[in-house]
């Protein structure tokens, strides 16, 4: 539920399969529940929808902190820039982030998420270089480059030069008995329901994964006065960093590591969750079931890269469990195999938002220095030169980031080898 | 590579941070109020660094491990206020039969000066009452002063306000 799975699905004002996590509620709005396969809509008025054709330097898809951070250097730069996302606000995962943030005092560091995601709208929504389509999805890439994206009541087909593409990822799930019980949810649909629109998501709470996002989301349902009743970690050490552990444990939040989630047991809904230990490989050690009287489960498992738009493009992509998935290759500009279409955020690997601000940049500066000439181009090269610098080595050589540093290198390429790989692999479609 | 058991547990030990030299010689803290910053991993952040008025915590690269000079420091109790790990503390044992610690707090209901609040140790376990001397406010993170009992001031990290 951070507005990329099907467990919100239903049927609002007669049109089904609607993702109800982001579909404001408005006067008169009839919203009934859907069960398996429902038949698509007969006889609903939808409206008429109008055709728009738009032209752009840029185009950044999904305005999380990669989108946001490279619409507006971007526009810094003079380029007319079209930025377009599904959810009814810009910001992406920074909306629901009611933490402060690490890094440094210049990177934002010490403001809260939404904070963060505030000052940025405000600086897009003043600049007339950039234009904002939200509740609107990109769809689909076409051939000559045309992207097809859905609004509310109009289809826009964009013409870009070039794309930024930074739509994030997609929460994991897992497998145990029951997990398709209302009550268990991903943490970011958690997130969602309870810092952006204020909604106690449940009483009691059993969160699986010890990761940041699982550790942050205890924090947060502290915070809420929902009742955390274990953080539960199948590894024998907690994943995330040790204050966000320390933040929760202070608090009499145990972390259970060495145990994982078996079964989850109630009648329409979650009442009961058990628990097991497990041995060094991972087997449940029997007689340590544990059962809790939980009405939530939250499960905080790992993203998947959303690979979606790169793939279609044809982009050559790259498997990394480093980085949560498939994603694609890239120059160390962030240019992909498709020319043109830079990847940043967690699309490019599961990072954080920091460096996904700082990899948004980057790619837009790659942008930049093509379009422009003169001064500005040898500035934004300049730049894009020092941003990747501090990057690579000073905030990836942190220890806690070895891993996605190490996965974003073996997924970076020289020029002369993408080069290489786009006369491999010429890509059905091209931007410019 | 030994797990460190903060690392299984959540929790740093004394032993742990002294040995980090992240705890102040225990005669500077009877000499009046200083920071603990309980910070033993290297993130990257630096966020305290700017805001010390006193300019008493060094780090040299973003990534390094915060250094507390305890000549320097106050225990003005900013560094409390503005760590996003909420790992900055003040400890001053300088009471004849009290010691006083400086928490952040984020939770509802927000603790008032005068009011008695239930103490938690680093593992949340309740180690006995203290009373609120002192509670400010920065974005949204108050930073609370309790008097505690004499003894817990290396101990105490959390208040917890009966609702
Ligand atoms: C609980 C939690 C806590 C975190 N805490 C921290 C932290 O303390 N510090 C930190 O640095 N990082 C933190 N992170 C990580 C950080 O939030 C992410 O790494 C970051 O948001 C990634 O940015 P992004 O711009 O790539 O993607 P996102 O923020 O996910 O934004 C992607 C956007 O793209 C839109 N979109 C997707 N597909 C389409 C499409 N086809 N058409 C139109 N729009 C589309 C989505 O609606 C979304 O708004 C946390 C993450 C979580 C989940
Ligand atoms: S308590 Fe004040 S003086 Fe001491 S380190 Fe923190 S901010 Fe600096
Ligand atoms: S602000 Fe907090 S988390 Fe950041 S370096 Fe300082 S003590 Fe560590």
């Amino acid at each position: 539920m951070i507005g990329k799975c099907s467990s919100c699905f239903m049927i609002v004002d007669g049109v089904p399969n609607v993702k109800t996590c982001r579909e404001p509620v408005r006067e008169g709005l009839v919203v009934e529940r859907q069960r398996g396969w429902v038949p698509p809509a007969g006889g609903v008025e939808l409206g008429g929808v109008e055709n728009r054709e738009l032209e752009a330097d840029l185009l950044v898809v999904g305005g999380g902190p990669a989108g946001l951070s490279a619409a507006l250097k971007a526009a810094e730069y003079g380029l007319d820039v079209v930025i377009v996302d599904e959810h009814l606000r810009l910001g992406g995962q920074l909306l629901k982030q009611t933490h402060k943030f690490f890094g440094s005092v210049e990177l934002f560091g010490g403001l809260r998420g939404f904070q963060i995601a505030e000052e940025y709208i405000r600086k897009l929504e003043s600049n007339e270089k950039v234009k904002v389509l939200s509740q609107s999805a990109v769809y689909g890439v076409f051939r000559g480059g045309l992207v097809g994206v859905v609004g509310r009541g109009a289809h826009y087909a964009i013409r870009p030069k070039s794309v930024v593409g930074s739509p994030g990822a997609s929460e994991r799930y897992l497998d145990f008995v029951n997990n398709d019980l209302p009550g268990v949810i991903g943490a970011g649909g958690a997130q969602t329901i309870m810092n952006e629109f204020g909604v106690k998501p449940g009483e009691r709470a059993l969160v699986v994964g010890s990761g940041n996002v699982g550790l942050i989301v205890s924090y947060q349902l502290l915070q809420a006065g929902v009742r955390v009743e274990a953080i539960v970690e199948i590894l024998p050490e907690i994943g995330g960093w040790f204050v966000h552990a320390a933040k929760v444990r202070r608090y009499g939040i145990p972390i259970l590591t060495r145990h994982t989630l078996r079964a989850v047991y109630g009648n329409e809904r979650v009442e009961e969750a058990e628990v097991v230990e497990v041995d060094e490989r991972f087997n449940p050690i029997p007689g340590s079931e544990k059962r809790f009287e939980v009405d939530l489960v939250l499960l905080a498992v790992g993203l998947e890269p959303d690979f979606r738009l790169f793939a279609q493009c044809g982009a050559a992509m790259k498997w990394s469990p480093d980085l949560g998935g498939p994603v694609p290759l890239r120059t160390s500009d962030l240019e992909t195999s498709v020319r043109n279409l830079y990847v940043a955020g967690d699309a490019s690997g599961i990072e954080e938002a920091t460096t996904a601000m700082i990899e948004g940049q980057i790619a837009a500066l790659s942008t930049a220095s093509k379009l422009t000439d003169g001064s500005r181009a040898s500035r934004a090269i300049e730049e894009a030169e020092k941003l990747s610098k501090f990057l690579w080595d000073e905030y990836r050589a942190s220890p806690l980031l070895a891993r996605a540093r190490r996965g974003k290198l073996s997924v970076t390429v020289s020029r002369e080898e993408m080069e290489r790989i786009r006369s491999l692999n010429p890509s059905p479609v091209s931007f410019g | 590579m030994a797990i460190r058991s903060y690392r299984r547990t959540g929790v740093v030990e004394l032993e742990e941070l002294a040995r980090l030299n992240m705890l102040p010689p225990e005669e500077r803290l009877r000499r009046g109020p200083a920071a603990v910053l309980e910070c033993p991993e290297m993130i990257p952040c630096n966020i305290c660094v700017p805001y010390c008025p006193t300019r008493a915590i060094g780090m040299e690269r973003l990534i390094d491990l915060p250094v507390v000079d305890w000549e320097r420091c106050t225990g003005c109790g900013m560094c409390v206020a503005v760590c996003p790990g909420l790992a900055a503390f003040v400890v001053d044992l300088s009471g004849e039969d009290c010691d006083y610690v400086t928490v952040p707090h984020e939770l509802l209901p927000v603790p008032r000066v005068g009011e008695e609040v239930i103490l938690l140790s680093r593992r949340g376990e309740r180690i006995g009452r203290g009373t609120v001397v002192r509670a400010w406010e920065r974005n949204r993170t108050y930073v609370v002063t309790v008097r505690v009992p004499k003894g817990l001031g290396t101990e105490v990290r959390a208040v917890w306000v009966e609702k």
